[in-house]
């Protein structure tokens, strides 16, 4: 436990110190958002709900993408050895999946109240939205830690990266998407139950698989 | 003799599938009609498919414990064998949805999950060919392998069956299967056996052939 709140820490402190790499992230969303709210707002002014429940989790997609490729690429292999030796395989990909999922929680919100702002808003129940963020952010970042791992062995790592997750992440954005527009809809919480325990079901399952897989990757 | 017994059994049960399955009794069933016939060509190649991917993440689970390349060959040319299966599984759908259903390519959440458990297989070969050093591929490929299959599982298996679906056993369609009597099930059955038998021939005359290019090159 203590290895991984340390671990956490690090990761915490490291981002803070080197900016470049969060604020990255945040202009990466801020102009997405920015380019959809020229092309749909500024000109037609018409975004069905639909369309606007989708398009927010496809930029939240491919925002977590980006950022999570970057999870094992911000230090030197030679680092990453001597983290290795100093604690478990299971410590430092639970740590990273923890990071990650905070790191994501972060972004989403900000572009969630971004997005709000700029596109107009649908939503009727923000406590189920919530949910799906925070379920959202914790999948994304789960299944993509280790896919990150295994893209940065590789030449064309962010290519390589995109390429593994989408599918991998396809069913489970559907049910988000599935869930968020049950909360768009003012749906009764007892409507989203079964999204909320399939999304978490299936949260749990990548979290399990990183954690038995993960010991095999960081030997290569 | 003791090792081909099961090639010899797969091709007499396909013979015996493809003729009878042609030309033996069926129930008449409304809209279906002939075309449940198909359910000998179609229903085989998924069994097939899942049966294929199943040994494929065997010997990825096998490599990892022993790293043993040769088992990372296995899991390769099962994988690959089982994208043909799945491909085929597709297009006699297509076929079969067209005559059932009205339409080549109907809204269902089961084709959905098999176009993405095509894409998630796909990338596995991508994530293959960028690789160099054999041991790394095998280790990586392997990982991804087994993480593919475990998210591949509950598209196919759970999500269909909480929405609405087509087809039969999903979204209040009675169960797999009811549509067949006793006659077609002597026939289904040997065909899924068939199948299942041939997919794993095909995968291990391109393993021996993996094999021997290795050999080879070596």
């Amino acid at each position: 436990m203590k290895e991984i709140k340390n671990l956490i820490w690090k990761d915490i402190k490291l981002e803070l110190r080197q900016q470049n790499t969060i604020n990255t992230m945040v202009l990466f969303m801020v102009s997405t958002l920015f380019l959809c709210y020229i092309s749909f707002m500024l000109r037609t002014n018409t975004l069905d709900a639909l369309t606007w429940n989708t398009l927010f989790w496809i930029i939240l997609l491919f925002s977590a993408v980006n950022s999570a490729g970057n999870s094992f690429r911000k230090e030197t292999s030679g680092r990453h050895l001597y983290y290795y030796q100093l604690a478990g395989p299971g410590a430092i990909i639970l740590a990273k999946i923890i990071f990650n999922f905070l790191l994501l929680l972060v972004l989403s919100l900000l572009g969630f109240g971004l997005y709000l702002a700029l596109l107009g808003n649908h939503v009727a129940d923000y406590g189920v939205y919530l949910i799906a963020l925070v379920l959202g952010s914790l999948g994304f970042s789960s299944s993509l830690t280790l896919l990150a791992g295994i893209a940065s062995k590789t030449d064309n790592a962010s290519g390589v990266l995109a390429v593994l997750s989408l599918p991998i992440l396809l069913p489970l954005i559907n049910m988000l998407i599935k869930l968020s527009k049950n909360a768009m809809d003012g749906l009764e919480f007892s409507a989203s139950y079964d999204e909320i325990m399939t999304i978490f079901g299936i949260d749990l399952i990548v979290i399990a698989l990183s954690y038995l897989l993960f010991p095999y990757l960081w030997k290569s | 003799m003791k090792k081909y017994w099961w090639k010899f059994l797969g091709a007499a049960l396909l013979l015996f599938s493809v003729i009878f399955g042609f030309l033996g009794e069926t129930p008449r069933r409304e809209i279906l009609n002939e075309t449940i016939r198909m359910v000998y060509f179609h229903v085989p190649m998924w069994f097939a498919m899942m049966a294929l991917m199943v040994s494929s993440l065997v010997y990825s689970v096998q490599y990892l414990k022993k790293g043993n390349i040769r088992d990372d060959i296995y899991a390769s040319q099962f994988a690959a064998v089982s994208i043909v299966f799945g491909i085929l599984g597709f297009l006699t759908g297509m076929l079969w949805g067209n005559y059932t259903w009205g339409d080549w390519l109907p809204k269902d959440p089961k084709l959905i999950a098999v176009e993405v458990g095509l894409l998630i297989y796909a990338a596995y070969f991508i994530l293959r060919g960028s690789f160099d050093d054999e041991q790394r591929r095998a280790r990586l490929s392997g990982i991804y392998n087994i993480f593919a299959f475990a998210s591949f599982m509950p598209l196919v298996w759970i999500l269909p069956r909480l929405t609405d679906s087509l087809h039969p056993g999903n979204g209040g369609n009675p169960a797999f299967g009811s549509d067949m009597d006793a006659k077609m099930r002597m026939i289904f059955y040997p065909a899924v056996l068939g199948w299942i038998l041939i997919g794993t021939w095909i995968a291990s005359l391109r393993i021996r052939i993996k094999l021997i290019n290795e050999t080879i090159n070596e």
